[in-house]
């Protein structure tokens, strides 16, 4: 089974919001909530850099970890969703997320939030029926053996989604092709100009 | 007449320079296509600083998020602290906490029994909670254990009975968990406050609480030690509400009401403290019932009628009952619908 994932090539965003506009469409997400957003670094700087930021998928989830109703479950796939069914709204998947992915459509007294939204990687949640699903959670695209919208419709292909590993060895081959020593994203001390992108090249 | 043809020529030199300038300009930017001397001079990629940055959960000025009225950084920092606090020290502590306290509890129970009268009952009875402390101490008490039980629920519900009772039903009950957590806890904390000043004269600490430590509140040692209105150990719980009991309805209050927007690091402190304090007072609180119902003979009644018999004043009480000894009244005065003009725990107002 694939392991899904997301991954933003911040070398490569250009802070078009195309996958935020995107993801709306394709899930028709409640007024108020942005499952994907965009945020910029260091904005009208020399070494301004921007990177794409949903739920992403992790292994370890802390939403998960901390869901007083346990209403978090993770699909064959590797991909995390929950049910609104068993939702509460008590907001501590938000607390927990490193990403900010939880979203909720209310903040009122007495902790009315209603139930959370996020992310589902376009894979929709446990429903009865297809409309329902579409309804409650967003487009399933995964049924249909398609990648979630975002990613699909990146402009400069900085947002990739997909298994983990294929994801990984497209990085990796840029990386290696950009020919500078800093090609990825992590400043490795090791690279140098003779010695391109040194992690990426030994990785297997 | 031939300012139209001269027109012409002057704009034709003056383009040309424009261009020859031009193309003076661009020498240097054309030499840059070169993709060597275009690396030597290209803005770095990310730097590792900048990662740094992003990993400390730090927002600079120039940090831009396309949510709307999004205060998040990029990394939520503190998210994992919180999960690890929550779910590895809070978690199971509070639970050896609580239940520790059950089986100190049932173990004493079986092992030292019932506090019992010292002497017979007298059947004079002396007033010790008029009906208005009564009605807030129980209506405090029904909404402790309400919140104590649905915030329990909460926090380890989804181990027992989602295993047990299956989606449906769970779904059900962690829902009303919730809702009567949020929409109770607030009156809680109002009440609380109301209880609190009302016995707040009770409970100034006197010198004679530390000899009624020093003896275990009398399980050390033999005979009963010193006590006013209320006795050490009464002392420590009104302190342990006042204090504690108030920090877990502050921060209740913060958790509770996320539309004054608070933001997610004070909410997840909040909910540190309240899981901390909550805990630790229903552990004590266990003992607290324990001692209010079976563990002692004729102290409920107390809190019930109202009314103390003579014999349990002098033993739990002894301070108390030399100053209203002489306003006891006969139990079938009382049956007879003719309580005590006043007394209880007004007329002991001078503080003991």
């Amino acid at each position: 089974m694939a392991q899904m994932k997301f991954m933003c090539d911040a070398e490569r965003c250009i802070e078009c919001n195309g996958c935020v506009t995107a993801c709306k469409n394709a899930n028709d997400v409640e007024w108020g909530i942005q499952r994907r957003r965009v945020v910029t670094l260091d904005d009208g700087e020399p070494g301004e850099v921007s990177i794409s930021v949903a739920c992403m998928h992790c292994d370890d989830a802390p939403c998960m970890a901390v869901c007083p109703t346990d209403c978090f479950y993770k699909t064959d796939d590797g991909i995390v969703l929950h049910d609104k069914d068993l939702c509460i709204g008590c907001g501590y998947c938000l607390y927990a997320c490193p990403f900010g992915a939880p979203q909720f459509p209310k903040q009122n007294a007495f902790g009315e939030r209603g139930k959370m939204d996020k992310c589902t990687f376009c894979a929709g949640g446990p429903a009865e029926s297809k409309e329902e699903e579409y309804e409650k959670y967003g487009a399933n695209r995964i049924a249909d053996g398609k990648l979630p919208l975002c990613a699909e419709m990146c402009s400069t292909k900085a947002l990739l989604a997909g298994d983990a590993q294929t994801v990984a060895d497209i990085f990796r081959q840029r990386v290696v092709q950009r020919g500078h020593a800093d090609g990825g994203w992590s400043g490795n001390p090791r690279a140098d100009a003779d010695n391109l992108a040194y992690d990426a090249t030994r990785q297997g | 007449m031939d300012m139209p043809t001269a027109w012409p020529l002057w704009r034709m030199l003056a383009l040309a320079l424009a261009l020859l300038l031009g193309l003076a300009c661009a020498q240097p930017v054309l030499a840059q296509a070169d993709p060597d001397r275009e690396a030597a001079t290209a803005v770095g990629g990310v730097s590792p600083d900048t990662w740094r940055q992003v990993r400390s959960g730090e927002v600079g000025p120039n940090f831009r998020d396309s949510r709307a009225d999004s205060t998040y950084n990029l990394i939520n920092a503190s998210g994992e602290s919180w999960r690890q606090l929550r779910n590895r020290w809070v978690s199971p502590f509070g639970l050896i906490a609580v239940g520790g306290m059950i089986v100190v509890i049932a173990l004493f129970y079986v092992i030292v029994g019932r506090k019992d009268l010292s002497e017979p009952r007298t059947g004079r009875k002396l007033l010790r909670w008029p009906l208005v402390v009564r009605s807030i101490h129980w209506t405090v008490a029904t909404l402790f254990i309400v919140l104590a039980l649905s915030g329990l629920n909460l926090l380890y519900g989804k181990f027992v009975f989602r295993p047990l009772f299956g989606d449906a039903v769970w779904g059900a009950m962690i829902s009303a968990s919730k809702v009567a957590h949020n929409y109770l806890g607030p009156l809680f904390g109002i009440l609380l406050v109301v209880l609190l000043a009302r016995v707040l004269k009770h409970n100034w600490p006197k010198r004679h609480d530390l000899a009624w430590f020093r003896q275990g509140g009398g399980l050390v040692g033999k005979g009963h030690p010193d006590a006013g209105f209320a006795n050490g150990g009464e002392k420590l719980w009104f302190w342990l509400l006042a204090t504690a009991g108030l920090a877990v309805v502050a921060s209740g209050f913060v958790l509770d009401f996320p539309n004054y927007g608070q933001s997610r690091d004070t909410m997840q402190w909040a909910n540190i403290i309240h899981a901390v304090g909550a805990l630790g007072l229903t552990a004590v609180a266990l003992g607290h019932i324990y001692i209010g119902t079976i563990g002692s003979e004729g102290s409920l009644e107390g809190m019930t009628t109202g009314y103390v018999d003579e014999t349990w004043a002098r033993d739990h009480h002894n301070l108390w009952y030399e100053e209203v000894k002489d306003q006891a009244i006969p139990e079938e005065q009382l049956a007879a619908g003719r309580p005590a003009p006043d007394g209880g725990d007004e007329a002991a107002s001078r503080p003991g």
